[in-house]
This record gives C-alpha cells, sequence and structure tokens, in this order.
C-alpha cells in the first residue's frame, strides 16, 4: 500500500492515504449481538476490538508509521520534534489540567481509539485525553493551541466516514463523560443535552411528555448528539422531519483556543450571520460542541407502512417521483432491490415479497383521519404506477416488522460478504431507475455484487458494494467501483455525500465535486473559525495537492469538473 | 436575456470595485432598503440576472436566478401546485428571490414550518475576488463540505453577490382554514405553546389587542375536524372567510396591516418599530407601546418609543435579541451587538469572502 506524505495548509504536513489503499470494511466484524436482536456496530470499543476477525491484515488499513510521524513537525517555527519528545511534551502540558486517569498515551491503552466505524483508516493518536468538565476542555484546548497540536474531538466513534480518525501528532478529545440531559422542557418543547447524550436517550427523555426527537440515524442506539451536530446526520424520517440541522436550535462549546462560544438560540434566529447551519455538519473543524439544545416534536398519534411491490426498479423509481409529484411528503419512502430484499428476508423474516424486483416502504404518520387520508392517496399513486402487490401494516407490531428488514440492511448484507463498502450519494430522484441500471453495469464491469437500500424520498443512496478485504484486487476493484458511483451521483446532478459526511473516506471525490476556488474559500472558512487549523485537520477539505494528484489519474476518465464549463 | 454576458458584466464590477475600494450596494427590487442599517455604496443591480434555471415539481426543487421577481417565482409554483411554505414577505412587487434569500425573512408559517435557510439547498455566488462560486446543490440531503449556501441566507449581501438559488418547495396544503377568538396575551400565549406540543394542524398565528388568529393547514380531515374537542370548542371562535382570511396574512408579511406603518409625525416623535426575537415560551415582555404577536410567540413586535438599551435588556433577558426595524434615528444599532468571540469570526469571514470590504458594508454591522 502507498501511503504518501505531503504538505498541507497551515499545518505544516499531514498524512495522505493515496487513493488506491482506500477502502471501507463492513460491520460485520463488529457486530455485537444484544439481547433485542438488534445488532450494531461499536467499533472503537475495548470491547468491540475483542471481536475483530484475527486475519484481517493490518496493511489493509491506514498503518501507524513512526517514520511518517516523525516527519510532522510539531509547529511550523519549530524544528521537528521526534514522535516521544513531542509526546512527552503534550502529556506534561496536560497533566497539569486533568488528572493522570484521564490521560491516556501508551499505545496498549490508545489503541481503542485508533478508528471510527470506517475501520479502513487507523492512526494510534499522540494522545487520548477524557476530560470530565468544561473547564477541563477549556484548559487543553488552550493547551494544546498553545504548543501547536492538533485536536480531534470524539463521540461514540461510529461515523462511518472516518470524521474522528485520530492524528498522529495530535490529541483525540473524548467527550464520552458529558453525557447528562441538563433539562427537558415540556412547554417549551425543547431539550438541552450535553454532548456526549445518547440519540434515542433524548427521545427516551422526553417520551413521559409525548415528545421525541426526529432526526434516527440507524445508528441512533449507539451515536452522540455531538457527533449527530458534526455529521449533520438524517435518518429514514428526515423526509418529512429534517436533518439534525433543521431540528437543532443552539449549540454552545469552544473555540479552537478554549474560547466560549455559542451558534443559534432557543430563540427563532440570533443577530448577525447564521452561523450554525456551518457549525452543524462541520466535521468536528471548526469548534468543539459540549451542548445542544434540540426540538421537540409532538410524538404522531398513528404511523402507518405501506409495503409494496414491483417488477422492475425502473417502475419502483418512477413511482417514488409520482408520489411526491402527487404532493404527498411521507415520513419514509424506502426503496429495497431484489437481492437486499432477500438478505433482510434471510436475516430477519419480514415477511418481504421475493419475487419483486424492488420493494418500497412508504409511511405515513400523523393523527388517524390524516394517515388514513394519506395512506388512499399514496396508494392510488403506487397503484396507478404498476404496484404488483400492496401491503398495509396491520398495527404497530407488523409496521415495526416491515422497518426490521430496512433498518437491519447492513448487517445482513454482512453475512452475504466478508466484507461490504456503503456509499452514501444523493442523487435527484427522477434518476434512480437510471443510476440502478448504471450500478447493474458496473457489477459486470468490476466483477462485483451490489445490493441497494436507498432513502428514496430524497435521493440518498446506500449501495452496499460486497467484496473481500484479504483479496487485494478486489479491493482495488471495490474502490474503483465506489469511486464510479460517487462520480457518476455529481455527474446526475447529485453530490458525494448525503448524510455520512466526508471525513477521509471522500476526500477525492470533494476534488471533482468542488472547483479549486470553491475548496479555497471553504478553508477560509475554517480559517476564520480556528485560524492556527487545529481542529481536526486534514478532514473534509482535500488539500489543492492532493487534488492534481488525484485529477492526474482520473482525467482521462473525463468526469472532473471543467472550471470555465457554463454553469447556467 | 444572456446570463454568461449578464454575470461576466457583475464579475467585471467587483473587480473595478475590488480594485479601487469603492462600496457596492446590491440591489434587487429596492423592496428591503429600510431593513438593516442605512445602505451605501454604488448601486450593484441584479435585476438582468432573471428568470426560472430549472424547476421540476417531483424533486420539489426550483432554481432560480437571483434578479427573478418573487411573484413570478410564487405564480410559477402555484401553477403546479406549490410554494415557498416560509412565506417570504414581498413588501412590494419589485422584490427579488436574490432579496429574499439576503434578507432572510419569513412570514406567519415560519414556526411551524422553519426558517428560510431550511429552504435552501444550494446558491452561485460571486465573491470579492470576483470568483463564481457554487456551494450546496439541488438534493435535500447533502452533507459535503460546510454548507455555504445557508450561511448567505440572512448574510444581508456582505459575503457576496448571490446570483442563483436552488430550493426546497412544498406542495400546498390540501386545506386551510383561519379563526379569531378573544384571549389576553398570558392565556394565548400558553395555548400557543400548548397547541405547539400537541399533534395539531397549526400552521400560523398572530395575537393583537386581545384577539387570537389562529391558521389550520394540512390534511382536509385534521383541518376539517381541528377544533373538535379542542380548547377553541364552545369559546366562541370565528372563521375567517378564506378571502379574508388571505388578506389578514399578506397584510401580516408584508407589514400593511395598520400596526405595521409608522407615519413620518410619529417616526418624528421617535416612535420606533422593534422586532425581539425571543423562545416562545418567555413570559409576556413588560414593555411600553403597542404589541404584536406571531410565531406561536417566537416574534413579538413593538411599536414604542422607549430607550433601545429598554428594548434590548428585555428581549435579552428573554432569551432572545431585539432588532430596530423602522425608525427615524438607527444610531442605537438596527441588529444587536454580537460578543466579542462571535463578532471576531464575522470579521474573519468577512475578510475572507470580501477582504476589499466592498459588499454592502455597514449594512449588518458598521464594522462588516
Amino acid at each position: 500500500m502507498a501511503v504518501a506524505v505531503s504538505p498541507l495548509g497551515s499545518f505544516g504536513v499531514v498524512l495522505e492515504c493515496r487513493s488506491d489503499s482506500k477502502f471501507v470494511l463492513g460491520l460485520k466484524p463488529f457486530m455485537t449481538e444484544v439481547s433485542s436482536g438488534v445488532r450494531v456496530g461499536q467499533a472503537g470499543s475495548p470491547a468491540v476490538r475483542l471481536t475483530r476477525t484475527p486475519h484481517r491484515p493490518r496493511s489493509a488499513g491506514f498503518p501507524y508509521d513512526t517514520t511518517m510521524d516523525a516527519a510532522i513537525p510539531s509547529a511550523p517555527s519549530n524544528a521537528p520534534a521526534p514522535r516521544a519528545a513531542q509526546q512527552s511534551l503534550v502529556v506534561s502540558s496536560l497533566a497539569k489540567i486533568l488528572p493522570p486517569s484521564s490521560i491516556l498515551y501508551r499505545g496498549e491503552d490508545t489503541a481503542p481509539y485508533e478508528c471510527d466505524a470506517l475501520t479502513a483508516y487507523r492512526q494510534l493518536p499522540l494522545v487520548v485525553v477524557i476530560p470530565e468538565s468544561e473547564a477541563q476542555v477549556a484548559a487543553v484546548l488552550a493547551a494544546c493551541h498553545a504548543l501547536n497540536v492538533p485536536v480531534v474531538a470524539r463521540g461514540a466513534g461510529t461515523g462511518l466516514s472516518g470524521g474522528a480518525l485520530p492524528h498522529a501528532m495530535g490529541v483525540s478529545l473524548s467527550l464520552a463523560k458529558f453525557n447528562s440531559i441538563v433539562k427537558v422542557d415540556p412547554v417549551a418543547r425543547t431539550a438541552v443535552v450535553q454532548c456526549g447524550v445518547r440519540n434515542l436517550a433524548i427521545s427516551e427523555a422526553a417520551a413521559p411528555y409525548g415528545l421525541y426527537y426526529a432526526p434516527d440515524p440507524s445508528s441512533q442506539i449507539a451515536c452522540t448528539i455531538g457527533g449527530n451536530v458534526a455529521e449533520n446526520s438524517g435518518g429514514v424520517h428526515c423526509l418529512k422531519y429534517g436533518l439534525t440541522l433543521h431540528n437543532v436550535l443552539r449549540v454552545r462549546g469552544f473555540t479552537a483556543q478554549g474560547e466560549a462560544v455559542e451558534f443559534g438560540s432557543e430563540a427563532p434566529d440570533s443577530a448577525g450571520l447564521d452561523l450554525l447551519p456551518l457549525v452543524v455538519g462541520s466535521e468536528g473543524m471548526l469548534a468543539v460542541i459540549m451542548e445542544v439544545t434540540v426540538r421537540l416534536l409532538p410524538r404522531p398519534a398513528l404511523a402507518r407502512c405501506i409495503m409494496a411491490s414491483f417488477a422492475t426498479v425502473e417502475s419502483a423509481g418512477a413511482a417514488v417521483a409520482a408520489v411526491i409529484a402527487a404532493g404527498i411528503i411521507p415520513a419514509g419512502l424506502e426503496l429495497m432491490d431484489k437481492r437486499m430484499t432477500a438478505a433482510a428476508e434471510d436475516y430477519v423474516h419480514a415477511g418481504y415479497d421475493l419475487d419483486a424486483a424492488a420493494i418500497l416502504l412508504c409511511e405515513s404518520d400523523g393523527t388517524p383521519a390524516e394517515v388514513d387520508e394519506e395512506i388512499e392517496r399514496a396508494i392510488d399513486v403506487l397503484n396507478a404506477n404498476g404496484a404488483t402487490r400492496i401491503e398495509i401494516s396491520r398495527d404497530e407490531r407488523q409496521r415495526l416488522q416491515f422497518w426490521s428488514g430496512r433498518k437491519n440492511a447492513f448487517p445482513a448484507s454482512g453475512r452475504m460478504s466478508p466484507d461490504y463498502m456503503c456509499m452514501d450519494s444523493t442523487i435527484p430522484r427522477k434518476r434512480l431507475a437510471e443510476m440502478l441500471r448504471t450500478i447493474g453495469e458496473m457489477e459486470g464491469k468490476y466483477a462485483l455484487r451490489c445490493v441497494n437500500v436507498f432513502h428514496a424520498g430524497d435521493g440518498n443512496l446506500h449501495p452496499l458494494i460486497l467484496f473481500d478485504a484479504n483479496d487485494p484486487d478486489e479491493m482495488r476493484r471495490c474502490e474503483l467501483f465506489g469511486a464510479d458511483i460517487l462520480e457518476t451521483s455529481i455527474r446526475l446532478g447529485g453530490t458525494v455525500t448525503g448524510e455520512h459526511g466526508v471525513g477521509v473516506e471522500k476526500l477525492n471525490s470533494m476534488c471533482v465535486q468542488f472547483s479549486p476556488a470553491e475548496r479555497a474559500q471553504m478553508m477560509a472558512v475554517k480559517s476564520a473559525f480556528d485560524p492556527a487549523g487545529l481542529l481536526n485537520p486534514g478532514k473534509v477539505i482535500p488539500s489543492l495537492q492532493r487534488c492534481a494528484e488525484y485529477g492526474k489519474m482520473h482525467v482521462h476518465r473525463g468526469v472532473l469538473k471543467f472550471p470555465d464549463l457554463p454553469r447556467f | 436575456m444572456n446570463v454568461g454576458a449578464a454575470l461576466q458584466r457583475l464579475r467585471d464590477r467587483v473587480l473595478v470595485a475590488r480594485d479601487s475600494k469603492t462600496a457596492l450596494e446590491i440591489r434587487g427590487g429596492c423592496t428591503k432598503r429600510f431593513y438593516g442599517n442605512v445602505p451605501r455604496g454604488e448601486p450593484l443591480d441584479v435585476c438582468e440576472l432573471a428568470g426560472i434555471t430549472s424547476y421540476e415539481p417531483t424533486e420539489l426543487v426550483v432554481t432560480v436566478l437571483a434578479g427573478t421577481k418573487l411573484q413570478e417565482l410564487e405564480s410559477e409554483l402555484a401553477e403546479r401546485g406549490q410554494c415557498l411554505p416560509f412565506e417570504p414577505p414581498h413588501f412590494g412587487a419589485a422584490g427579488t428571490v436574490g432579496g429574499m434569500v439576503a434578507a432572510g425573512l419569513a412570514g406567519p408559517a415560519r414556526a411551524c414550518v422553519g426558517p428560510l435557510r431550511d429552504f435552501v439547498l444550494g446558491v452561485t455566488m460571486l465573491n470579492g475576488m470576483g470568483e463564481r462560486l457554487t456551494f450546496g446543490g439541488q438534493v435535500m440531503k447533502n452533507v459535503a463540505g460546510y454548507d455555504v449556501s445557508r450561511l448567505i441566507a440572512g448574510s444581508m449581501g456582505i459575503l457576496g453577490v448571490i446570483c442563483e438559488v436552488s430550493l426546497k418547495v412544498m406542495p400546498i396544503f390540501p386545506a386551510c382554514r383561519t379563526f379569531y377568538v378573544e384571549m389576553d396575551e398570558t392565556a394565548a400565549l400558553k395555548q400557543l405553546n400548548r397547541w405547539a406540543g400537541e399533534s395539531f394542524p397549526m400552521n400560523a398565528s398572530a395575537w393583537h389587542r386581545g384577539q387570537l388568529y389562529l391558521r389550520l393547514a394540512g390534511a382536509k380531515a385534521s383541518v376539517g375536524r381541528a377544533l373538535e374537542g379542542r380548547a377553541l370548542e364552545g369559546t366562541g371562535a370565528r372563521e375567517l372567510e378564506p378571502q379574508a382570511a388571505a388578506a389578514w396574512w399578506s397584510d401580516i408579511r408584508d407589514h400593511r396591516h395598520e400596526f405595521f406603518s409608522l407615519s413620518d409625525a410619529q417616526l418624528e416623535r421617535g416612535e420606533c418599530s422593534w422586532r425581539l426575537a425571543v423562545p416562545d415560551s418567555a413570559p409576556p415582555l413588560a414593555l411600553p407601546g403597542e404589541q404584536f404577536i406571531e410565531w406561536g410567540g417566537g416574534q413579538r413586535w413593538w411599536r414604542s418609543a422607549a430607550p433601545a438599551l429598554q428594548i434590548r435588556s428585555a428581549a435579552e433577558r428573554a432569551g432572545g435579541h431585539a432588532t430596530l426595524v423602522r425608525a427615524a434615528d438607527k444610531r442605537p444599532g438596527v441588529f444587536t451587538a454580537l460578543k466579542a468571540a462571535s463578532m471576531n469570526i464575522h470579521r474573519r469571514l468577512k475578510q475572507s469572502f470580501d477582504p476589499a470590504g466592498i459588499f454592502n458594508p455597514g449594512r449588518l454591522y458598521p464594522e462588516l
């Protein structure tokens, strides 16, 4: 595997992993069975590491390499510091702020933090800190700023794009101890929670008041609200209820220098520029979020789900567009192709139609009268668009059964193949059928299987490419397959990531989606918040050098965005 | 119209202004010049950039050039049964889409459907270096890079020239009804908070002089039976005829309601129009003057001659902020002052988008 070291921005150098060594391992090795039968990936926790498949080659990921670390200067003005010297300098500085039990730096202690749920990329951090108070977090940030040391904030480590991948010469800031629900206010319909509170715990705390927190990423029993804010997480219900941004009112935290700062407001808006949408989805690069005020919604009195079968994926895609065109915004509108349906059925026995080329799950929620009205309208549209079989959930048990296969799509795929790579692009709804056809052709081109599960209502695709990470050529083909899907998505008028974030995984694709001037402007936005470039450096916005290298590799495929192409 | 040529002319103007450090006042229909600090600079007119670039109802997305008249866009959407659900104010027939996004204002439905920025999916703009930049896109879910397009929403034109925007649109609700009932302020605020926490198809609210107005919108079934078993039943609540209701809400949206009109004489006497944005559960604010409450209690307009400091501290105590909307003298500052850490970020953002400081200088804050 080739790993290159190249200059980047204000921080001297960072590691760059060449695209041909990039791939994603499936969650399968990290599944832990819980009593309810739901399987959850919990990469990054020590218990989970024990379940790691022993044959996994270390070289498959992003290995720790002392020679590369040593090449990184601690500060532009200093001579390159050997890692050990830098580590002892940072540890001694942090020891003035934190008790010894909150500072980890020996390899065996920091190893659990070497990756998030994108396990292909691994990097031991220089130091891990686990502060308990906001004052400690502010002091850690100020100390790191004074030493010019990068800081990577970390929640539950469930991210799928490597956003929490440690920096070789940086401090990983674990916010796990900030897990208190500060306040649930049923009159204002808000909850104030610390960053380390789990997504589902918010809805659980709000339930006694008939309220809930709407965004529901599939990792919601493990992922934290701080991580949701960093990634602007979605879920199956965001077609109707929006992403994290639409459900967060205010965040409070610290700048890279450790200065207290607040974005948004519990009022409808705040004075000045609206910085909240920049901070939400900034993948930990603009500020460290300590506390979040979320909007709570009244729990709908009723939800019912339609399961519709289609003879072709094209007709299923057309039905999705027709539902929206009819003025219906379902609470969820999901598509699974035949292979995915079979895998999910085999895994959870949801009663799916195994003869259908694709099935749609279309959910309606609200008052019983609203649900009846919407279900009736939706069925008319689905029938008019060639549905071959329609079933409506009779009760809550059956509704959850319909969803069980969809919610377990990833672990179900994990049973079909040693590894899989999960893509996350978004395209206009009308191109769904075309995209599915193209992915089918790519299966032949790259000689790999791909199963498809889509948030069809908002055009967000999660094709899962099945491969074996122990076969270097399969790995290489899988990666080309993935890049091909992302670049096809851009060409169809979409984007390379709908809800999982760029992290390190999609840095190359950012070169294709954005022009150099657009990337430079984004880099300048980062500098406005973090002039020294110390918060999670090297993520999200690729360097010019990286894009130049990627462009050389890919220009022959004619998919680069030409800056002189008229876009009006 | 040749969009490329119009864009090139704008770009040339920007580059000349950058080199000569000439302030530019970015203009669309000039319907919102009253809003914000007093505009200054040479006019930079974007009206030439007009037209709907693409509109696909099944995608719920419209892409439109900045100089397009808001009225024209809304009637195009209405023909396909869709709308901009946040009800942007027009303040006149000339109002443009670019101005709507730059001002970031929303109308009566805001509290129930979300702010303008939630409906901005993408922006193409010129920055202060004359570079044409596109952020966001035409799809609902997009987390590639920082969400700069939503930063532009409500930025008062200080970061760049908005050239084109992609907006999320929504179907017009199948049913809509307006009711009004007598209720005092305290009771009305409590009732509005309670409704917001229930599955109740509330879409807009307004309270003025002891009357609470309520607009319900949604599925026919839920709006039709909305009052059954609700707090309004048996209180003497009456329904407004659809035409009268439409006029009532658009008069509020566009500040044609008499509450919002201040005569020159009133302005001269020091009377001002203030907008207070506070958490909707904040108790009644004790201020001198007259009040008009919208957004379930979250937006409280005051006509008052009280000193700016008194108004601003009342807003701050309630957890919000106050904007001086209409006044003879805007020297007390239009927008609430920012804390130092936030202002530092604002300054550096302005510097990064517009290093020569040419776009709408001072319109948001004197130092930007």
